[in-house]
């Protein structure tokens, strides 16, 4: 491989030597054969089918399993470059649980002018359910997962805050486990920072946000998922495993003398903590979508009362709306006092008519997103896009420009995966892990490692074509 | 402490199992028989369906008891509740929704089980892959039994895994003997004619007891020891006697551990006195169809007991 391109790549110098962090594997890398690495490509596929890492994809019948693929090249972060982004995460994770209590309490954020009210007023993430109700603990997002890019030596960005529900973290898992299975010797040379204390983490951070007046002598946490058809279900089963916790769906769960409780062999059982993967609209059809029957009805009047801990709490996601998103760094000033340590990437807010001249003039070269979209979907590459689509997309543009956001397309950093003809660059970006508890934030070293397998596209979900790599954090 | 749902799951993960293994040998018998007999009787194939209770679906589909269309309803027909395919994928349904309660080796192996055959059993089964297609049947479910031994606590979830098995088990071998008990009544018994030799024979087979029996019988047959041998004999793994044994353990267990008894321990209770009270004598004086068919019911009204004393359902 010959690192030409334009992009910053993070294992090659453009004289093709490896860069620091990169040194003891890319030496190992030029020993071993690319064939046989190839084999045990093959290997952890079958390992990721066994074990039943699959992901269901929506309005496939038969073949309705699949599997992310997996790239075997790991991604390598240093020491140093760590620190920085762990500090800018917990600085970040920290005004987003500031700002949702303010903005659900007293908003003075508002008041002081740094954000537009009709941005919250209008905006479907703000629920006002939750105005004035108090999440025992005082946690608003337990679980976070900041999706960062990198496009230089010290260049990161904040792509999306994730604090509803963020998924991915038993891919973390996963791929360590599978990478400590098929590269021993690589672990011996190069001190990688384990990620393996996330289950017993998250466990530990749900139950310390336990309600005060718990009639359980010990927290009992569960997980809620939507079922076994849901795409992320395994991930949902393999949490609750992990921390020891059942896995219910709604039709083990109803509200009893004001708890939630779940149906057990032996009678109903109260509930202090639900991790629910299930959103928002569909938590309570007393409260939200009366359709709904992945929920629980009445779970909100009990967690009005302070009886029951929802992770992550309703309504927060106005924290990570893209509407919201360019705001970021004047909320972590009005909290914390401090600058951003993160860089937030410019954005056009097509609400605003000489943004949205701006954005209409140069489609080719902007990325144009929903407001409320997500998982790639809805979106405009203008550099990868045809003209006829960027037509297309500027129609619906003009129609609803406050329905869109703009911005430029990052030249984001690339990471090699392992072709046929060996090592060969594609675009990456990282989901670290944040869990929130009453008292300490902890960022699991490490995170996943999207990479798009397409030669020189950009987007890397899972739904379109994107891949997975384990990251591994060096320790000092 | 388990959810309710998780108990239910772990019974009809292993109950499925238990079919899957249990329509494998049946087919495993009746396709042995078929081979070694000289007149071309096809009344073997139509006691499978019998014996698996799908006379009515398997008639709506055909209308004669050909070989390879039962085998392929047998295995495979994804409208047959009993096709191994479909209890396989049942069972993995299950370990799914119950994953949390399951160690990984045993999700593994149901998995690994279910990818096997769902590839094996693609496309329509020919005579010559059926000896390795049931080998494999054979061998993947017992993969999955040995990681349940080997790496399952022994409480709840185990229980529930095990009631599962044995109600499923019990049924199935009521059902076997119940098809073909005419020919063990004595009554009908020419002895020594090779039809009922035959006969036999298939329904040791069907539960894998041919080699034990003749062990126990020193070689001598007939059907009153055969029958005694699959109802009364507690040493083998298949007889109801057996069965209802384990079920009563099981149910103890869990009224040990919950600390309460309930209807299913006090049902399960009487079944098994109601068997051992028996000798063969006694069971063909009273009808061994009748003692069948009310064996049949008893344990699918225990079932429905555990069903509800545990909560399996909302």
């Amino acid at each position: 491989m010959t690192n030409t391109s334009l992009h910053f790549d993070e294992m090659l110098l453009e004289t093709d030597e490896p860069r620091n962090p990169y040194q003891t594997y890319f030496e190992w890398f030029r020993s071993e054969d690319v064939k046989a690495l190839r084999r045990k490509s093959a290997e952890a596929e079958n390992f990721f089918r066994r074990i039943g890492i699959t992901f269901n994809v929506y309005g496939q019948e038969e073949a309705d399993e699949r599997l992310i693929p997996f790239d075997i090249v790991p991604r390598i972060i240093a020491a140093k470059e760590w620190r920085t982004l762990e500090r800018g995460i917990e600085q970040r994770v920290r005004a987003i649980n500031a700002f949702l209590h303010d903005i659900y309490h007293r908003q003075e954020i508002l008041r002081a002018g740094r954000i537009p009210r009709e941005i919250i007023a209008g905006n479907e993430a703000f629920l006002p359910e939750m105005i004035g109700v108090k999440p025992p603990g005082g946690v608003y997002t337990h679980i976070v997962g900041t999706d960062l890019v990198r496009t230089g030596e010290d260049e990161f960005y904040v792509l999306e805050d994730n604090a509803r529900t963020p998924s991915g973290v038993s891919y973390m898992l996963e791929n360590r486990e599978t990478m400590l299975q098929m590269f021993p010797e690589l672990f011996s040379q190069l001190k990688v920072r384990p990620v393996s204390a996330y289950p017993q983490l998250l466990r530990r951070s749900l139950a310390d946000s336990c309600p005060a007046n718990s009639p359980n002598a010990k927290p009992v946490v569960a997980v809620l998922t939507p079922g076994t058809h849901n795409s992320a279900y395994f991930e949902h089963a393999f949490l609750a495993d992990q921390m020891g916790v059942e896995l219910v769906e709604s039709t083990d769960l109803r509200v009893e003398d004001g708890y939630v409780s779940m149906r057990t062999t032996q009678g109903y059982q109260p509930i202090d903590v639900l991790y629910r993967r299930v959103d928002d609209d569909y938590l309570d059809p007393l409260t939200f979508n009366p359709n709904s029957l992945l929920g629980v009805p009445g779970i909100m009047d009990v967690y009005r009362a302070g009886n029951i801990t929802i992770a992550n709490a309703p309504g927060t996601g106005i924290a990570d709306d893209k509407a919201l998103y360019s705001y970021m760094p004047d909320i972590v000033e009005f909290y914390t006092g401090e600058r951003a340590i993160l860089k937030n990437v410019p954005t056009w807010r097509c609400s605003e008519p000489d943004s949205l001249k701006y954005v209409l003039d140069n489609l080719a070269d902007l990325v144009v997103k929903e407001v409320h979209g997500s998982g790639g979907y809805g979106m405009l590459v203008g550099p990868a896009a045809s003209k006829k689509e960027i037509a297309a997309f500027e129609k619906k543009l003009r129609a609803r420009p406050a329905n869109y956001i703009a911005q430029p397309t990052l030249s984001l950093s690339t990471v090699p995966i392992l072709t046929k003809a060996g090592l060969a660059p594609r675009h990456v970006d990282l989901r670290p892990f944040v869990l929130v508890s009453p008292n300490r934030v902890d960022i699991t070293p490490g995170g996943l490692t999207r990479v798009a397998l397409k030669k020189g596209s950009l987007v890397v979900n899972s739904s379109q074509g994107g891949g997975t790599k384990d990251t591994w954090v060096l320790g000092d | 402490m388990m959810l309710g749902k998780t108990a239910g799951g772990l019974f009809w993960m292993f109950r499925y199992l238990e079919r899957a293994e249990n329509t494998a040998r049946l087919l495993e018998a009746g396709w042995h028989i078929a081979l070694t007999r000289s007149e071309g009787d096809s009344n073997e194939w139509q006691s499978i369906i019998t014996t698996a209770g799908m006379n009515d679906a398997y008639l709506e589909k055909y209308d004669s008891y050909d070989a390879a269309q039962v085998i392929n309803f047998m295995l495979r027909d994804k409208d047959n509740p009993s096709s191994v395919m479909t209890a396989i994928t049942a069972a993995r349904n299950n370990g799914r929704l119950v994953r949390t309660a399951l160690s990984s080796e045993v999700w593994e192996a149901t998995n690994e089980c279910w990818m096997v055959l769902k590839d094996l059993l693609s496309r329509p089964v020919t005579e010559r892959a059926m000896h390795d297609i049931l080998t494999q049947i054979r061998f993947r479910t017992s993969v999955v039994r040995g990681a349940l031994h080997g790496t399952m606590l022994r409480n709840d979830i185990f229980a529930f895994a095990r009631l599962g098995t044995f109600i499923e088990r019990a049924d199935n071998t009521a059902r076997i003997m119940d098809v073909k008990y005419y020919v063990l009544l004595p009554s009908a018994a020419f002895v020594g004619s090779s039809i009922d030799n035959a006969q036999w024979e298939v329904i040791l087979r069907s539960v894998s007891a041919e080699r034990s029996y003749r062990w126990l019988s020193g070689g001598e047959s007939g059907p009153a020891s055969i029958a005694n041998f699959l109802i009364l004999d507690s040493r083998m793994p298949r007889s109801l006697a057996f069965c209802a044994k384990k079920i009563g353990e099981n149910l103890g267990h869990l009224e040990k551990e919950y600390a309460s008894r309930q209807e299913s321990n006090v049902q399960v209770d009487a079944l098994c006195h109601r068997i051992n009270s028996q000798t063969v004598d006694t069971i063909f004086e009273d009808g061994l169809h009748e003692f069948l068919s009310s064996f049949i019911a008893d344990n699918a009204k225990l079932a429905g007991h555990i069903e509800e004393d545990f909560r399996f359902y909302g």
